[in-house]
């Protein structure tokens, strides 16, 4: 097993190589100055040059990279071009935010996903089954951004009992430890902040739950009609077990597998930073942070944080691999 | 043998299949009893309507699209099917226990032996949890699995087919159920294995004073262990009678058919003879007897009469026109 475990972060180290030259060229590519987007357009031509030459940039690109890996090996993710702060300390504040927020996100879409695509098998062609699959089919397709759009107008405008942006409502207080805001407010019993910002993490949160929650629902519902025809099935049946131990144990545990690959993969996908609505409820985490970067030539920021999103995805891949182990004792790890 | 009081007795027993093609009759017709401690034999080709007879006697006929939809299940004196699902629950497993034909897909792969043992005692038993692990070495060791404290603590990927179907065997006898149904229990299993396994239903039957139905296609395993057969065809009892009579004296077209089939060990080889043609469509029965097309002797009035069981020696039931002359009919 730890075999397995480090042979798989030492494979780590060939994809970030490739993911670090791959966030290099892709930036590089993108038409646009950092040096323009800095000065803005009246900068003279001297300015420009000048700064250009101060951050390196007319350097050939073999040196640009070379500096990126360098610093980075000697664990410096580097310093924004634009605010001249440095990365790994934003990013200290920014990830627990994306984290926090993709956390919340995926209890929600597993809590509500898994237990509606149970039903939805036990009950196959119910009125439950279609209407959560049609809910589902809904989930799946709608617009994060019309549907964030449309919360804040319900929720924040109409009736006004949900904040429509941030984390934290200004003049509330929190001392930070971890910068996760509820562990923090639990922490230090700031009960105010605690009930402030889970306020604020309702609506991205839910938002970012839906098409999560609408694949867990769907995957979850056609594992389980599968299971729930095999043969251990009708055993645990004709030992005269209660059907929901038959169904919640027998068939459940079953079924998880295919439904952890989603979870897994929808959850590094979050957790890479959910641009969309980390951008529309102004949520400061790494996919608004990026963002950002992007829009503002800000080299050095895109290229770290598009490694740190790299290493957290193949983290959450590898823990999903092994936690396929405690659920199937057939799989074994070579 | 008729004085004793039947523990089990299905009477004129009707399940169908409801489906978009038209409606299956699986079971269509079925009369049996079963006495205590003794092996009834029920054979027949696939789709005969064996496995549903043993789902409808537990409850297990997925609903919808099967419904039973006539006839009475009496055990021990209780007509099972006026059960609610809660009170069948508690015969399933500890009255009325079940061992199924693949072993390989009959346990479930995720849970080790010993939680579905002790899980199937603890749902039937009022024992504590150490006292079900206790009861599952006991039974292990019974069957003759080697070193079961060990083995308990194993999934069941690591058992053999036949090691397999011993843990089934030993989770069925869990709670001393009166009545075994083993359907198809050795059909999956290497033949120096199936022999193995019989031996250990004749056994544990001797044993622990229970009635075993036997489910299955092939004459040899009900030589070795029944009392009495019952032949089915398309759903329906062709022939119910003592086993030795059945091998001397088989009297059904269709038995004698499936007695010729078996292939004999004899220096000259003689040719196999087959019953020719399929079993028929059961959403469309012919008018008449249903065996009637694939018939060696049938008559003209076979095509438009389907024949009644009756009795035409002692005990020795017979569902053809061959022979209703000289009976008396027992089931409509």
């Amino acid at each position: 097993m730890i075999k397995y475990i480090s042979r798989r972060l030492l494979m780590l180290i060939p994809v970030l190589i490739g993911v670090s030259i791959l966030a290099f060229s892709l930036i590089h590519l993108v038409p646009g100055d950092p040096a323009r987007s800095i000065l803005g357009e009246k900068a003279t031509q001297s300015q420009l040059e000048a700064l250009q030459e101060e951050l390196g940039l007319n350097d050939p690109y073999y040196v640009q990279y070379g500096r990126f890996l360098g610093d980075i090996l000697k664990g410096n993710l580097g310093e924004s071009i634009q605010s001249k702060e440095s990365i790994g300390v934003e990013l200290l504040h920014k990830l627990p935010a994306t984290i926090e927020l993709a956390v919340f996100a995926m209890i929600v879409a597993i809590i509500v996903g898994v237990i509606a695509g149970v039903i939805a098998a036990v009950k196959q062609y119910s009125w439950f089954d279609n209407m959560s699959m049609t809910a589902a089919l809904f989930g799946v397709s709608m617009p994060i951004f019309w549907l964030g759009l449309m919360m804040i107008w319900l929720f924040s405008v109409t009736f006004d009992i949900l904040p429509p942006s941030g984390r934290l409502s200004t003049g509330v207080e929190l001392h930070t430890i971890t910068n996760f805001y509820l562990l923090d407010s639990i922490l230090t019993g700031n009960w105010l902040a605690f009930k402030d910002s889970f306020s604020h993490l309702l609506m991205p949160g839910l938002a970012l739950a839906t098409i999560p929650m609408a694949i867990i629902a769907r995957m979850t519902r056609s594992s389980m009609l599968e299971v729930m025809r095999q043969d251990y099935i009708r055993t645990a049946n004709a030992k005269g077990l209660k059907k929901t131990l038959i169904v919640f144990q027998h068939a459940l545990k079953n079924a998880s597998l295919p439904v952890l690959t989603v979870i897994g993969l929808q959850f590094g996908l979050l957790l890479g930073g959910a641009v969309l609505t980390e951008t529309i409820f102004s949520w400061p985490g790494i996919g608004r942070y990026v963002y950002l970067a992007v829009l503002g030539r800000d080299y050095p920021v895109v290229q770290s944080t598009i490694l740190i999103i790299a290493i957290i995805f193949v983290l959450v891949n590898l823990i999903t691999d092994i936690l396929y182990k405690y659920l199937d004792p057939r799989i074994k790890f070579e | 043998m008729k004085s004793v009081k039947p523990l089990l007795e299905v009477k004129n027993l009707h399940t169908h299949f409801f489906t978009k093609a038209g409606v299956v009759r699986a079971v269509d017709g079925v009369s049996f009893d079963v006495k205590p401690g003794e092996t009834i034999g029920i054979v027949g080709e696939s789709g005969s309507g064996k496995s549903i007879t043993a789902m409808s006697i537990l409850g297990l006929i997925p609903s919808p699209p099967g419904k039973i939809v006539d006839g009475e299940i009496n055990f021990k004196g209780d007509n099972l099917l006026k059960k609610t699902e809660k009170q069948m629950r508690q015969i399933r497993g500890k009255e009325i226990a079940m061992v199924f034909q693949d072993p390989m897909t009959s346990l479930n792969p995720v849970f080790t032996v010993e939680k579905q043992m002790v899980e199937t005692i603890l749902a039937h038993e009022k024992v504590t949890k150490k006292q079900a692990q206790q009861r599952a070495v006991e039974l292990l060791n019974m069957v003759g699995i080697p070193d079961p404290k060990k083995r308990l603590k194993n999934y069941p990927h690591e058992f053999s087919g036949g090691m397999r179907q011993r843990v089934m065997i030993a989770m069925a006898l869990s709670c001393n159920p009166s009545l075994l149904i083993a359907d198809e229990p050795t059909t999956a299993l290497d033949v120096t294995i199936q022999a193995q396994i019989l031996e250990l239903f004749k056994k544990m039957q001797k044993e622990l004073d229970m009635a075993i139905i036997m489910i299955t296609h092939d004459l040899g395993v009900v030589s070795e262990v029944c009392d009495r057969v019952m032949v089915m065809y398309a759903g329906k009892p062709a022939e119910f009678t003592q086993t030795k009579k059945l091998f001397d004296n088989g009297r059904h077209p269709y038995t004698t058919g499936l007695m010729n089939s078996i292939p004999k060990i004899t220096p000259n080889k003689e040719k196999l003879q087959p019953i020719k043609g399929l079993p028929p469509d059961l959403r469309s029965l012919p008018q008449g007897c249903s065996f009637a097309p694939r018939c060696n002797h049938v008559m003209a009035s076979c095509l438009t009469n389907d024949p009644t069981l009756s009795e035409v020696d002692d005990n020795h039931f017979v569902r053809c026109l061959l022979y209703e002359q000289s009976k008396k009919a027992v089931t409509t």
